[in-house]
């Protein structure tokens, strides 16, 4: 598409029905006078002329969508690999998280056959709330990326169509194995909001979103597996936390109850755990690995190849 | 360089290494930058794991309790300092019933003694109580990431080897029979070898660890 007129095109699709008057020829004697007198380069110019128009019509960059309808490629969530493109992905909702921002309606995972990645929708796109577990067809939505990591935003221009089908997720987990070395707050006996939709932890009997609530009990454990090469950080859910501790959570209450005091949870959690080796499976979201799967590494380990190694070097 | 303050890796290292570890030093000059005691492998430590045989617990501490504890490995001894400031760790040392096996999450920090000295010992973040799998697969971690670094000793871009050529005057190949030691002494570890009497015998290595 290097030829000036099918970008005029384009941009006039994408503004014709926000622009009274637009002429494919206006745009692109804009284009022209940007190249042939300035000698920008041909996106630079495009996206010039872009800004003027989303200037003229009072309009976010978001609002517009990847160049106009239907013509973003279908991509697999592990291919992404390139910031800030346009793409359209067929995808379940593998998990749901607690947005850590009032801008953010909902954050967790999508997942499709390749793989997961993180998904963000801001509370200014105005979209329908996706659901759990339901597979859907999106559109429109735009990649991301933070320290290496791929993530997609849906935006306002999101179409949001529910499928009524399932797809097998991909396993991309990753395993860690070592020490857990440390326990971070926000561990222990923890309570979420009740509202529909919102899991967050509350602060002091606070939810960010609602304020003042009855809270629900929740277990988890915050930690860091350290196997003295890399500190990975971890968080173990009710059912892991559970299983390794050997504390349900309705033992946690009775805990909680009897010392009158929450954070005794925590320390006897903490006891328990730290200093162990563990291996670790799961997702990772960032820069945690979300555990699935924790088994505590109890069989003994042969010191053979190690000794060989130090001997013959 | 570094972006968001990543947690510093917890370095396993073995006592007599660590004893050795008498340099410190920051990267930066920030006044709240990590202290970093040089490896004489050639490696920076800000924390490390240790997971010994608790066989020693004292409070020698004046106006406030101050618990020293001596976590014993199986080529040296580890000194765990905790005061009021790890009160956790603490109350461990005070409860406990030694001979334990503990493991330590802590930071290495240096003493100047009387003599003029440098000691190093293990200011706990935690100390919790363990069991001897654990210390096994320890010393063979230990020995792993021990013998890596000794690996490294010769990279030329391994600033830390270079420091520690400069700082330190023992060889690394001490570390590297210490490393021998300590799977040797492991139940079961190939103690069978006759024909491996070099490395075990003629190491000028027992040096009794002097207590601060």
């Amino acid at each position: 598409m290097s030829d000036l007129r099918d970008h005029a095109e384009d941009v006039h699709e994408q503004f014709s029905d926000h622009i009274d008057d637009l002429s494919v020829d206006d745009i692109e004697a804009r284009l022209q006078t940007l190249v042939g007198e300035y000698k920008v380069p041909v996106d630079e110019a495009r996206r010039s002329v872009t800004s003027h128009y989303l200037d003229e019509a009072d309009m976010e960059r978001d609002a517009l969508g990847g160049g106009g309808t239907g013509s973003n490629e279908h991509v697999q969530l592990a291919d992404v690999d390139e910031d800030e493109q346009w793409i359209d992905v067929t995808a379940k909702v593998v998990d749901l998280w607690d947005p850590r921002s009032d801008a953010v309606a909902q954050v967790g995972l999508l997942g499709d056959e390749s793989g997961t990645s993180k998904f963000t929708a801001f509370a200014s796109s105005d979209l329908p709330k996706l659901e759990e577990d339901a597979v859907y067809s999106l559109q429109n939505l735009v990649t991301d990326e933070y320290q290496g990591n791929y993530s997609v935003k849906l935006n306002r221009t999101t179409t949001i169509e529910k499928l009524d089908e399932d797809i097998e997720v991909g396993d991309d987990s990753t395993t860690v194995e070592g020490a857990l070395v440390a326990m971070q707050s926000g561990s222990g006996l923890i309570k979420r909001c009740p509202e529909d939709d919102c899991t967050r932890v509350l602060q002091n009997g606070r939810c960010n979103e609602h304020g003042e609530v009855e809270g629900e009990f929740d277990l988890r454990i915050k930690g860091v597996v350290d196997d003295g090469m890399d500190a990975h950080e971890v968080i173990f859910d009710k059912e892991t936390t559970e299983a390794v501790t050997d504390i349900s959570l309705e033992e946690a209450k009775d805990m909680a109850m009897d010392a009158l005091d929450t954070t005794v949870v925590a320390d006897e959690i903490r006891d328990l755990v730290i200093g162990k080796y563990y291996r670790v499976s799961g997702p990772t979201f960032g820069r945690y690995v979300l555990a699935d799967d924790v088994e505590e590494l109890t069989e003994r380990v042969d010191p053979e190849a190690t000794l060989i190694r130090a001997r013959s070097m | 360089m570094s972006q968001a303050p990543t947690r510093e890796v917890a370095k396993r290292v073995f006592a007599r290494e660590f004893n050795d570890a008498t340099f410190t030093f920051k990267e930066s000059d920030d006044e709240r930058a990590p202290n970093f005691a040089l490896l004489p492998t050639g490696d920076r430590s800000n924390r490390v794991f240790v997971v010994g045989t608790l066989t020693e617990t004292e409070d020698i501490g004046d106006d406030s309790e101050y618990w020293r504890g001596r976590v014993v490995g199986p080529t040296g001894t580890f000194f765990a300092y905790a005061g009021q400031y790890q009160p956790d760790a603490a109350a461990f040392l005070r409860d406990a019933e030694p001979p334990e096996y503990v493991a330590v999450v802590g930071k290495p920090r240096t003493f100047e003694t009387d003599d003029g000295s440098v000691n190093v010992s293990l200011r706990p973040e935690s100390i919790t109580a363990t069991d001897e799998t654990a210390r096994e697969r320890w010393v063979v971690e230990t020995a792993e990431r021990t013998l890596d670094r000794i690996e490294a000793f010769d990279d030329e871009t391994n600033e830390y080897a270079e420091m520690a050529r400069d700082e330190y005057d023992t060889a690394v190949e001490t570390y590297r029979r210490e490393v021998v030691e300590a799977l040797e002494a492991l139940d079961g570890g190939g103690g069978s070898d006759d024909d491996d009497t070099e490395d075990a015998d003629d190491a000028d290595d027992v040096e009794p660890e002097a207590a601060p």
